[in-house]
């Protein structure tokens, strides 16, 4: 019934989560949670309201500190001692619940600051883009569908595209792990099926955690999926396997 | 690389309000020195000598709103002490000059300023030391206003101290400074603070040509702090600030560390503040503690947004309207001109959030807009 986690290899594993506890107020929003990522996995992961699900992204881009628990990336690295900006430098970027981007730069501009390279403050100054940046600029454009929009003000975008954006930020980062919150949300159905095969396409070439409601959009990915609860793992497999699992069933429906 | 236009060109480029800023206080710089020493005083076109220092001190302010825009404008930064480097700059500068004054003074101690005599002192306190040569109090007008921002950055912007609760610790900053400096035993004039200035470098600080050229400084000052506004909002740099300004959080993820970003131009800002400071001392004859006051810092906070924030001329521009208004006005109706200011800011609030430049702006940008909406497609 419920999945029993097998001790990672470490020689593949990117992401481990190994029980990790965070509590506000009392309230445990994550509850011992562990889980592991493997590098290259698509992986999606579901769960009701208050699941612990953005909590769980949180902590692994330091914006909350666990009360116990680490959190392992890479090999060794313990992501629990560091800050966001030295999370998202050793690979790992992330894609907020409400699209975020940079509203009073241009499209173009979203991407330029998203770029792989130094964030050092004297190195911004004197920052020129070079033929080859530019190039993977006008790439990432093609690949989230806002090469004609290049030059319009990212605050200007619809919903869909501000989200698109987003991802297409993410890619300039180039991170080893994207951690995707609900890319879906607020999207219609034309632009969903456009999502996940977006998504699909850069899992081809990275490794991705999509946390999502939608149904349909977690079939159009196709993946193993990890079912949350409660703040812990409850379970794990194939969208068909979880469906069916009578736990998930009870915790989705209601007893 | 194509061989595009040079530095300068770049910079004003697609900014027309960068251009005539720059044309009109090069435009002042030349033509205010000639319309006061070459042109006869009889003439309807010579400009009395009250009026260049008036300008001048005009001309301070512009810098000292120019500060205050690169902070709040383009970072989200909104400091309520402004006032406390602007001042310190000034003190640098008054101490230099007080210095100059040597034996002249009115109990003729070579070694003692006046207020040191008056307080029975017997010998010059080690923090006045080295002031009185010029190179010394210059470095010390970058110097003290860069170190204290940066120290004060270092420990609020590691400790993520933002918006109104950074507002509160900078006017509480200035308001501290401004009670130590009242402190006659502080060494500083205390109440009275630092006046009846001699010479500068030498010239005679009344004289007609010292007071053009401490104009003629200001005006060079202030090109020169607006260029390198520019080139620090215009640069990658210039970018991330404004995605620190618009979404910190975002701005984090991508790997930039925030609180270096808020520190540098933290205290760039207030080493441009400082030097205003300095360049307004000598021009109107005397620093005191008053100068601390965190009414005068909200002032600054006031013309910027009159003027238009994030636009650098904006702050300029809103500076030198409000403090002519102000001029105007506390000589023809002295007791309505802090109802005016208070009104000044509601209004602006209320009706023209963006200011001056910042409406013109939006209108000029209006039609671009509006085509851009209408190609675009939404979805549902």
């Amino acid at each position: 019934m419920t999945h029993v986690h097998a001790k990672p290899e470490t020689h593949d594993t990117l992401l481990y989560l190994d029980g990790v506890t965070v509590s506000f107020d009392g309230f445990k929003a994550l509850n011992g949670l562990s889980l592991y990522v493997i590098a290259g996995e698509l992986r999606a992961i579901i769960g009701p309201n208050g699941a612990g699900k953005t909590t769980m992204m949180d902590v692994i881009t330091g914006k909350t500190r666990p009360d116990l628990g680490e959190v392992f990336f890479n090999g060794g690295t313990d992501l629990t001692k560091l800050d966001e900006a030295q999370i998202a430098n050793l690979g790992i970027g992330r894609k907020f619940q409400k699209p975020t981007v940079f509203e009073s730069h241009t499209v173009y501009h979203n991407l330029e600051l998203a770029l792989a390279g130094s964030r050092n403050v004297f190195a911004s100054l004197i920052f020129r883009l070079t033929g080859e940046q530019k190039a993977r600029i006008d790439h990432v454009l093609e690949t989230v569908s806002l090469t004609a929009d290049r030059h319009r003000l990212a605050g200007n975008l619809s919903h869909g595209q501000k989200q698109w954006l987003e991802i297409g930020m993410l890619l300039m980062q180039d991170p080893e792990l994207l951690l995707v919150d609900e890319p879906a949300a607020g999207m219609t159905d034309a632009e969903t099926e456009q999502t996940a095969a977006l998504l699909k396409e850069i899992a081809r070439s990275h490794s991705v955690v999509v946390v999502e409601h939608d149904m349909t959009f977690i079939r159009a990915l196709d993946t193993h999926v990890t079912v949350l609860h409660e703040g812990s793992v409850l379970a794990e497999g194939s969208l068909d396997t979880v469906q069916n699992n009578q736990q998930v069933i009870e915790v989705y429906l209601g007893r | 690389m194509t061989h595009g236009p040079g530095p300068l060109a770049r910079l004003v480029a697609g900014s027309p309000g960068a251009l005539i800023t720059l044309v009109l206080v090069m435009g002042a710089a030349v033509l205010v020195p000639v319309l006061n020493l070459v042109v006869p005083a009889g003439s309807a076109f010579h400009v009395p000598t009250y009026l260049v220092s008036l300008m001048g001190k005009y001309l301070c302010y512009g810098l000292l709103a120019l500060s205050v825009d690169l902070i709040w404008g383009f970072c989200g930064i909104l400091s309520l002490g402004h006032g406390a480097f602007f001042a310190l700059g000034g003190y640098a500068v008054g101490m230099y000059l007080l210095r100059e004054i040597g034996a002249r003074g009115v109990y003729g101690n070579a070694t003692l300023p006046d207020f040191m005599v008056f307080l029975n002192w017997k010998e010059l306190p080690w923090y006045w030391y080295g002031f009185d040569h010029f190179p010394f109090a210059a470095l010390m007008v970058v110097a003290v206003p860069g170190l204290l921002a940066f120290a004060f950055g270092w420990f609020a912007f590691r400790s993520r101290v933002s918006g109104v609760y950074l507002s509160i610790i900078t006017q509480a900053m200035t308001f501290a400074l401004m009670l130590a400096f009242f402190r006659n035993d502080m060494g500083f004039g205390g109440n009275n603070g630092l006046t009846d200035f001699k010479d500068i470098l030498g010239f005679n600080i009344q004289s007609d040509a010292t007071r053009v050229g401490l104009f003629v400084a200001t005006a060079l000052a202030l090109v020169c702090g607006y260029l390198v506004c520019r080139v620090i909002v215009s640069s990658r740099l210039g970018r991330v600030l404004i995605g620190i300004r618009d979404a910190e959080s975002r701005t984090r993820f991508l790997g930039y560390r925030v609180e270096n970003y808020k520190l540098f131009v933290f205290v760039v800002s207030a080493v441009i503040a400082g030097v205003a400071g300095a360049l307004y001392v000598p021009q109107v004859g005397i620093i005191n503690p008053g100068e601390f006051a965190p009414a005068n810092s909200i002032e600054i906070v006031i013309w910027v947004a009159v003027g238009g924030r994030g636009t650098l001329h904006g702050a300029i521009l809103g500076a030198l309207l409000v403090n002519y208004f102000k001029s105007y006005l506390t000589s023809a109706l002295p007791e309505v001109w802090l109802f005016a200011l208070g009104g000044l800011f509601i209004g602006v609030t209320l009706f023209m959030p963006k200011g001056i430049i910042g409406s013109v702006n939006a209108i000029i940008g209006k039609g671009r807009v509006a085509a851009g909406a209408r190609r675009r497609v939404s979805p549902g």
